[in-house]
């Protein structure tokens, strides 16, 4: 049994806007758990609040934010008792995150060398030709090659692919237990898209690290993930090991995900769609928030918010319909 | 020559192997921009040989050769080369000496002005929040005052002195400074990498200093080398009304104040000599940040 490394429970996080009067329930009630070496893959729509629930992980708020609700622990230890003092140093050290846009994650002043060397400093207090060997060899670990002269070059004097896995050598220089990879290849285009996952994925294997991938790529999630996790309007709608997702989706927003995803061996002449429009996160209607756009909504879907439920090995599903079954 | 592809290769190789960052920033430091540099260089010599160079005795006059021309004018003495003033000064020995207070005072004043500036503009838009809104509503109050009668409200205040002048000009100037940084700043700081340093778990100094301030320097220096004609021009408006530099001591400005009435009169050399003498070291200072500017961005350097 791997150990348990991240267990978020019912965690509530608002945005309060308006002097108040507005309240945007961003993460409204998200539970899971992620163990070492496991990878749990978060899914969505634009809005859904996948961004903010990693960003609540780290504790960085925006500045409406706050968490006002459920239990974060990481490694056992529990995040909201944590100082800012503290999370300073998690951040980076033991959480390590990689942005949406790694193009424009690097500071165009700095050679490459001395911006990897950055959290390696702050975290590490390494210096001189320790620090060179460990840049050398984080280099050499995200297939960079030359990286003597690599490390005196500046971020304008790479290509798009390399710049990434730069980025990437930023996050695990560390050695991080989690790595969070917020939609780290949107930008690419798909032959490096490719490249930079089966990279990630080597490197996860290779640390043994836990690894939260946030995408709204379902394509990416079959390829990277263990688990995954649906979310829909701040909530999280089910969550299942990965095959179990696919194969039986139990939830109907899942369901109608997975059908949107055009399938290369059946023709389509029109692209199916969800109808309707995500909910507005200030004003959820009462219920599951789904339940306007579902196909199969009952009187309670509209009623009552629906409880999180079992329906299989490690597979849990927010839906009235599966109660009892 | 050999020139098997082996070879090719062997020199593009060692091409991509510098020997050391710091001989490829020494390098593109000699394409520096020569004339701005030179005059630059010549008036620090001047401002600080000045005791040599000078062939008179800037404040003391001989009243016997008052008004004299330039050399090369009709009435025109080689003993006095760019002719006299109305008490029979040289005015080159005054151009001389009067380099030294010209140069410290706007130096020292574009500095503490650019400090000061540069550190609330960072922090107003960095921190943002009340700060933001303290430091903003405080430039936009003294932005909303007239620059020259606030100098003159300041100088009353103080004593009449070089050091006090730099204070002065500082107190007025800061707020230009705090605005643009604060406007970068706030572009800057919703930049992906400055994120990516939040969530690398750096501090918030540490992201202001390494990260924001250098990338912020560019507009702060093209400012500074802006505000430096500005803060000449300035200083000579406080001296000419009696609350910069006191009179018998030689400034540009002073001069150029000095002899404005002389332009009516033909004394042209009075006030023209001092202009041409400002003018030359504001087109440097401008031509040396613009150089600058492209020096420090790595991008441009095209290393």
């Amino acid at each position: 049994m791997t150990e348990l490394l991240l267990d978020i429970r019912n965690l509530q996080m608002h945005l309060f806007s308006n002097r108040g009067m507005r309240v945007v329930k961003a993460v409204d009630g998200v539970s899971f758990t992620l163990s070492e070496g496991e990878t749990m893959g978060i899914v969505g729509e634009s809005g859904s609040g996948k961004t903010m629930t990693s960003l609540s992980i780290l504790r960085l708020l925006p500045t409406a934010g706050r968490i006002v609700g459920g239990e974060m622990r990481f490694a056992g230890e529990d995040l909201l008792a944590k100082s800012d003092k503290e999370m300073q140093h998690i951040r980076g050290s033991q959480i390590a995150m990689i942005l949406q846009d790694p193009m424009m994650s690097l500071n165009p002043l700095f050679t490459i060398g001395e911006q990897i060397a950055e959290p390696l400093r702050v975290h590490r207090h390494m210096r001189g030709a320790s620090l060179f060997e460990r840049l050398k060899e984080l280099l050499h670990g995200v297939r960079i090659p030359s990286p003597e002269v690599r490390l005196r070059e500046y971020p304008h004097q790479m290509s798009g692919g390399m710049r990434q896995r730069i980025v990437g050598a930023i996050g695990i220089s560390c050695e991080p237990r989690l790595l969070i990879a917020d939609e780290p290849t949107t930008s690419l285009d798909v032959t490096i898209q490719a490249q930079y996952l089966q990279l990630l994925k080597d490197i996860q294997q290779r640390a043994g690290l836990a690894m939260l991938f946030i995408t709204h790529d379902i394509g990416i999630v079959a390829k990277m993930c263990d688990y995954v996790a649906v979310m829909y309007a701040g909530k999280l709608v089910e969550r299942a090991p990965m095959r179990a997702l696919f194969r039986q989706p139990k939830h109907p927003y899942t369901e109608a995900l997975l059908r949107a995803v055009p399938r290369i061996n059946t023709p389509t002449d029109r692209l199916w769609s969800i109808e309707g429009q995500p909910p507005d996160l200030a004003d959820i209607p009462p219920g599951c928030p789904f339940s306007p756009r579902c196909p199969v909504a009952e009187e309670r879907c509209r009623r009552d918010a629906p409880p999180e439920v079992q329906v299989g090995p490690k597979h849990y599903a927010r839906c009235w319909l599966q109660e009892g079954s | 020559m050999d020139s098997s592809p082996a070879s090719v290769i062997d020199s593009v190789v060692l091409s991509a192997d510098r020997p050391s960052r710091w001989s490829g920033l020494l390098r593109s430091f000699y394409e520096a921009p020569f004339v701005p540099l030179l005059i630059l260089v010549l008036l620090v010599l001047t401002a600080v040989g000045a005791d040599w160079l000078a062939p008179h005795d800037p404040t003391i006059g001989n009243l016997r050769a008052r008004y004299l021309p330039p050399v090369w004018e009709e009435r025109g003495s080689s003993e006095y080369l760019l002719g006299t003033d109305h008490m029979g000064r040289d005015v080159l020995s005054r151009l001389i000496h009067g380099s030294r207070i010209s140069l410290v005072v706007a130096t020292a004043a574009v500095l503490l002005a650019g400090v000061i500036g540069t550190t609330l503009g960072i922090l107003s838009g960095f921190r943002g929040g009340w700060i933001d809104q303290v430091v903003m509503r405080l430039t936009d109050a003294w932005m909303a005052l007239p620059t020259i009668s606030f100098a003159i409200l300041l100088a009353a205040l103080l004593r009449p002195s070089e050091w006090n002048l730099v204070v002065i000009l500082a107190a007025v100037y800061w707020t230009r400074y705090a605005r643009v940084i604060r406007g970068e700043v706030l572009s800057l700081k919703e930049r992906d990498f400055v994120r990516l340093a939040i969530v690398a778990g750096c501090s918030r100094t540490r992201i202001m200093g390494t990260h924001i301030l250098p990338n912020i320097a560019n507009s702060a220096i093209v400012m500074a080398t802006l505000q430096f004609g500005v803060v000449i021009i300035a200083e000579a408006t406080l001296s000419f009304l009696g609350v910069g530099v006191a009179p018998p001591q030689p400034a540009w400005g002073l001069m150029l104040f000095e002899g404005k009435s002389g332009l009516m009169t033909g004394f042209w050399w009075l006030s023209i000599f001092p202009g041409v003498c400002i003018m030359l070291v504001v087109l440097a200072a401008n031509l040396l940040g613009d150089w600058f500017r492209v020096w420090s961005d790595p991008q441009l350097r095209q290393l």
